[in-house]
């Protein structure tokens, strides 16, 4: 076995990473958050101004809403086209299951300002879709809401984190031992109710790591709302910057920060707790 | 003793309509001919062997009775009824899976209930009929438990439960017990044949084990490359093996090449009188149809060599002897123990013993 020594000097550089990037700007967060601005200037004054102000300010929390809002769509789209994606690919897509597999993965690839772009020129007043939608006579002129707005925040988040949805889901499909599947259809279960009872409640683990790094992601995004978001779709991340940016307004920000923090590590708790609850090994 | 093996008996004695009726059955998986035209029925109320070795096509004669895969060619029938062309869901067969495929996110009473509760059999029901394939089964007082706090074979005997209890026509075994155990295996080995007997329903059952299939089964199938080499009980397959492979695969046995011309055989330096055609010929004897010339009784159509023993095993209550009857011509021999023997020695066997089979 490793000695002492051994095991001591290998566990400095973790132990080194996660304090440096880890503990300490969280410490540092959160001591931010209950400091003051005055003047221009930050002072080291303990204080509850900043919670209060967050709580009390409606622009505050309808943002924070409408992010929840929109981190609830993300992870239920994606959930949508991931889940079914997974499905079709691990028991029907047979010799073409690799191809389809790494078309799915290849987006992954592509730079996320790229594909923020590339909905721009998709949505936009004289954009790819406009164009077509006037070309059909469908519209007589371009459709304002597409960009600048939470649908195509949505649409470019559900698009972005569809494949993070389906790599677990996939996994955990993958996972699921077929001669369970035939079990099941051989006591008499149709494909239907094999899927509820036996497929689904094996795949949940998946299902759950999916949505969860759907949600997460969502929740903390300031390019997709950046890049087409506008106004009516700015989301917490944007106020935070802006925050730390502009405003010069650091307590405030970091106040915010403290509190998306404690929304996702609730979720990620809950998450693990549910997830323990599916597992059977 | 001639070669009769073109009468063999296709559906056991005193049965009526077969159960289950596989006519011509052929199934391709792309150039690979895994069945070649099978055709074999099966009795109500039968234990059927498949027994042939890994390849043979006896799992996936099994998955075609179950539905999980489809005939190139041919069709299946059970109880008159075409079986082949309903998805398995809908055919009353149940599968008892080599690795059992018991449900990890079910306890052991859900697991059970699983094809009632498809079946929407009323709830009032499912209750006394679970209990009751429980006790079957012996597994009453794990019915909270997950299939992961069981012991393989728990975990059988559950699997066991979950397919009676839907009080199928015909229940499929696939290789149920090689995943246990040696001690275990023998024991519920003679489980299996009791509760057979007691619930009357059909057993098919897939193994490769060849002494399972002779302690178990009413008659076996033995399959080999896809076609069947003989479809008999297990004395009758092993006291007339229709084929040299047959011969070889149920048993140990010594081939012996010869030729048959007026009513003799001869093989080397061993002559005997048979009834049958002329031509080249290849007969099985059974080591243990050979005894020592001093101690067996001569049977009336007794056939008398001598032999130098080249080999001799001890086995226990047995002695393997390898005996040169001259011109390089070896038979294995076996007689009960008596210690040890050399040199030359007289043996004797009935020319009814040796069995002209087809190679």
């Amino acid at each position: 076995m490793y000695s002492r020594t051994y095991k001591a000097i290998v566990s400095v550089p973790p132990l080194l990473w996660v304090g440096f990037f880890l503990l300490l700007p969280y410490a540092l967060m959160f001591a931010h958050s209950f400091w003051a601005v005055r003047d221009g200037m930050l002072v080291h004054e303990w204080n509850l101004r900043n919670y209060q102000t967050l709580l009390s300010n409606p622009v505050y929390v309808g943002v924070l809403f409408r992010t929840t809002r929109i981190a609830a769509s993300v992870t239920l789209f994606s959930l949508l086209l991931g889940y079914p994606l997974a499905y079709y690919l691990s028991f029907h897509a047979g010799a073409r299951k690799e191809l389809l597999y790494q078309l799915v993965i290849v987006p992954l690839w592509v730079s996320y300002l790229v594909r923020g772009y590339a909905w721009k020129t998709i949505l936009g007043s004289d954009g790819v879709l406009n164009g077509f939608l006037q070309y059909l006579h469908i519209t007589h002129e371009p459709v304002g809401y597409l960009l600048y707005s939470p649908f195509a925040v949505v649409l470019m988040l559900t698009h972005i984190y569809t494949p993070f949805v389906f790599l677990p889901i996939y996994a955990a499909l993958e996972h699921i031992p077929r001669p369970l599947v035939e079990a099941s259809q051989d006591l008499g279960a149709s494909p239907r109710a094999t899927f509820f009872r036996v497929i689904l409640p094996l795949s949940m683990p998946g299902l759950l790591a999916g949505a969860t790094f759907a949600f997460v992601l969502s929740l903390g995004d300031f390019l997709a709302p950046l890049l087409v978001g506008g106004p009516s779709g700015t989301m917490i991340a944007n106020i935070v910057q802006s925050l730390f940016g502009a405003a010069y307004d650091w307590p405030l920000g970091a106040s915010i920060s403290v509190c998306i923090l404690i929304i996702t590590v609730s979720l990620l708790f809950m998450t693990e707790r549910l997830d323990k609850r599916w597992s059977f090994e | 003793m001639s070669a009769s093996v073109s009468s063999l008996p296709q559906a056991a004695p005193g049965s009526g309509a077969p159960l289950l009726e596989v006519r011509e059955v052929a199934k391709r998986f792309g150039a690979r001919e895994v069945l070649k035209s099978i055709s074999l029925d099966i009795a109500a109320g039968e234990f059927l062997t498949l027994l042939g070795e890994s390849g043979s096509g006896k799992t996936t004669l099994l998955r075609l009775i179950a539905g999980f895969e489809q005939p190139t060619a041919g069709e299946i029938r059970m109880a008159g009824e075409r079986l082949d062309t309903l998805p398995p869901y809908k055919r009353r067969v149940n599968t008892v899976f080599q690795y059992y495929a018991l449900f990890p996110h079910l306890n052991v009473r859900d697991n059970v209930a699983y094809g009632l509760r498809a079946k929407n059999t009323r709830k009032s029901e499912i209750g006394g009929r679970v209990d009751e394939a429980l006790r079957m089964v012996k597994m009453c007082e794990y019915a909270e438990a997950r299939p992961s706090k069981l012991s393989g074979g728990q975990q059988q005997r559950v699997a066991l439960a979950r397919a009676l209890v839907n009080r199928p026509q015909l229940l499929l075994l696939d290789e149920p017990l090689s995943a246990l155990d040696a001690n275990l295996r023998t024991q519920m080995r003679g489980e299996l044949k009791a509760l057979q007997r007691e619930v009357g329903i059909t057993f098919l059952f897939v193994t490769h084990d060849q002494e399972e299939a002779m302690a178990l089964s009413d008659r076996i199938a033995l399959l080999h490359d896809g076609a069947l080499e003989q479809v008999a009980s297990p004395r009758e397959i092993y006291v007339r093996p229709a084929t040299a492979y047959t011969a070889q695969f149920i048993g140990q046995t010594n081939l012996v090449r010869g030729e048959v011309r007026g009513g003799v055989a001869t093989c080397g330096v061993l002559r005997w009188p048979v009834s049958g055609p002329d031509g080249p010929a290849l007969f099985s004897l059974r080591p243990e149809a050979i005894p020592l010339a001093a101690y067996g009784v001569a049977p009336p159509d007794a056939v008398h060599f001598r032999g130098v023993i080249r080999l001799q095993i001890y086995g226990g209550s047995s002695e393997l002897l390898e005996v040169d009857c001259g011109n390089n011509q070896i038979l294995r021999v076996r007689i009960p123990a008596c210690g040890p023997l050399s040199g030359q020695q007289e043996f004797v066997f009935s020319a009814a013993d040796a069995i002209r089979v087809r190679e």
